[in-house]
């Protein structure tokens, strides 16, 4: 059977990757190729990557980062932010991604995840939703978390499914960057509302966090950054945890 | 000098740059000439299996079919390796909407994976250990159990005479299969980290 997958996430902005709370505040990490390689290394199984510059410039830079991370780390590599169209994906897939994710962009049109799994394949579509609970529901927001789209994400995660959607990365506002634990209700719902592989991203700040998250819940990975970027947590220690825990991971 | 067919579908980046790494110099091409002077060639793949035996089957920018150099390179003895679609094209045909012949060098068909992994997820993505029913040298570096990097919704079936490693998903899965200097996998080598690339290694090897 797979085994559940570990996976850091980079924010890269201007070719660094940095680290916010709540999305604000960010403060520079490290090198993105560096913190890749010793990443693929440990035994992560797959890294996402989000751009979050919003200048041509930064794009260069990105589109640079991910070339040379692509050739040396020979793991799977998740590519996000400022995915607005076909041609963004075209950009990002050959600088050596293999999944993208799309998030704010398929919210202005979300015609995009159809004709993008139409043309790349569904394995290719990853959704992105950054979820908060307003009055009591859970609620898609847009920009990095900034906007509120009033659209309900249970719908909107099954709307993605059914256009062709291959993973869905939930990332609960209310969790994120307070390394409190992962969002264990939120992701049951969503577990619970389709049948493609869910990413639990948002919370993580403990080795307990993520045995938790995975005896709780039928994701199929967890995703965190700063507690490993920060060594907080490393790796292999999370992954010989979960074996002893029971969860079947890649040793 | 290994060639990595390129017959305009799927991400071959990663393939040249595993094989860089491991300090092997590909070729990423799709001219027919340089592919019959090929010590070794890998036909990756992804996407649908009707359009991409199309693309691989028609005349190309130069004027000729891959489909048949990479036929007479099998045949003539050219270690070949197939990568998930890249493999599963090996085969006699697919089901993958519709009927598709396939190259027909390894017997067996391909079948959807939800025929046989009922309740379970579609497609099969992530990473699935090995099991080795026989010894190959395409796995001479690797030990029983490791895992390797899948993304399938369908799988090789009826091919029971050249399956070489298999893992489980619901019922035991091709994980790979070959035949003399015949080769294919189901998974990505070049995604699957460390033994992935002892993998590639051994197939610039046999």
């Amino acid at each position: 059977m797979l085994a559940k997958r570990i996976i850091p996430c980079l924010d890269v902005k201007d070719g660094r990757v940095v680290k916010g709370k709540n999305f604000t505040g960010l403060a520079d990490v490290a090198d993105p190729v560096a913190l890749a390689a010793r990443y693929s290394e440990s035994g992560a199984d797959e890294l996402v990557f989000y751009d979050i510059t919003a200048s041509a410039e930064g794009r260069k830079l990105f589109a640079d980062v991910l070339k040379r991370v692509a050739e040396r780390i020979f793991i799977p590599l998740t590519v996000g932010g400022g995915v607005n169209d076909l041609d963004d994906f075209a950009r990002v897939l050959n600088c050596g991604a293999d999944k993208v994710s799309v998030n704010t962009g398929a919210l202005k049109d979300p015609t995009l995840i159809s004709r993008a799994a139409k043309k790349y394949g569904d394995q290719c579509v990853v959704l992105s939703a950054d979820v908060k609970r307003v009055d009591g529901r859970f609620t898609v927001f847009a920009k990095g978390g900034r906007e509120n789209t009033g659209r309900d994400a249970i719908e909107w995660i099954k709307f993605a499914e059914r256009s062709g959607a291959g993973e869905i990365v939930l990332n609960s506002i209310d969790t994120d960057g307070v390394k409190g634990g992962f969002d264990i209700p939120m992701l049951a719902e969503v577990v619970a509302a389709v049948n493609i592989p869910v990413i639990a991203s948002g919370g993580a700040g403990s080795v307990k966090h993520f045995v938790d998250l995975f005896n709780s819940v039928n994701v199929d990975a967890g995703l965190g950054a700063s507690v490993f970027h920060y060594d907080q947590i490393k790796i292999k220690d999370l992954k010989a945890e979960l074996s002893k825990a029971g969860v079947r991971v890649r040793s | 000098m290994i060639c990595i067919v390129d017959y305009g579908v799927g991400n071959l980046f990663s393939l040249k740059s595993s094989l860089a790494f491991l300090g092997k110099n590909a070729e990423v091409t799709s001219d027919p000439v340089r592919l019959k002077k090929a010590q070794r060639i890998i036909l990756p793949g992804v996407g649908a299996f009707g359009d991409a035996i199309q693309k691989l089957s028609g005349a190309n920018r130069f004027g000729a079919n891959l489909k048949s150099a990479v036929m007479e390179c099998a045949k003539g003895g050219t270690p070949l390796l197939g990568v998930c679609l890249g493999m599963q094209m090996l085969f006699e045909r697919s089901f993958e909407y519709g009927e598709h012949g396939g190259l027909g060098l390894l017997k067996g068909e391909v079948r959807p994976l939800s025929e046989s992994a009922r309740g379970l997820k579609i497609p099969h993505m992530g990473w699935n250990s090995l099991s080795f029913p026989v010894k190959n040298d395409l796995f001479k570096y690797v030990s029983e159990g490791e895992f390797v990097y899948f993304v399938h919704s369908y799988h090789a079936v009826d091919c029971a005479d050249s399956v070489i490693a298999t893992c489980f998903y619901g019922g035991d899965i091709t994980a790979a299969s070959a035949k003399d200097n015949v080769f294919g996998t189901q998974f990505h080598p070049e995604k699957s980290g460390d033994t992935g690339l002892r993998i590639l290694k051994a197939f610039c090897e046999v």
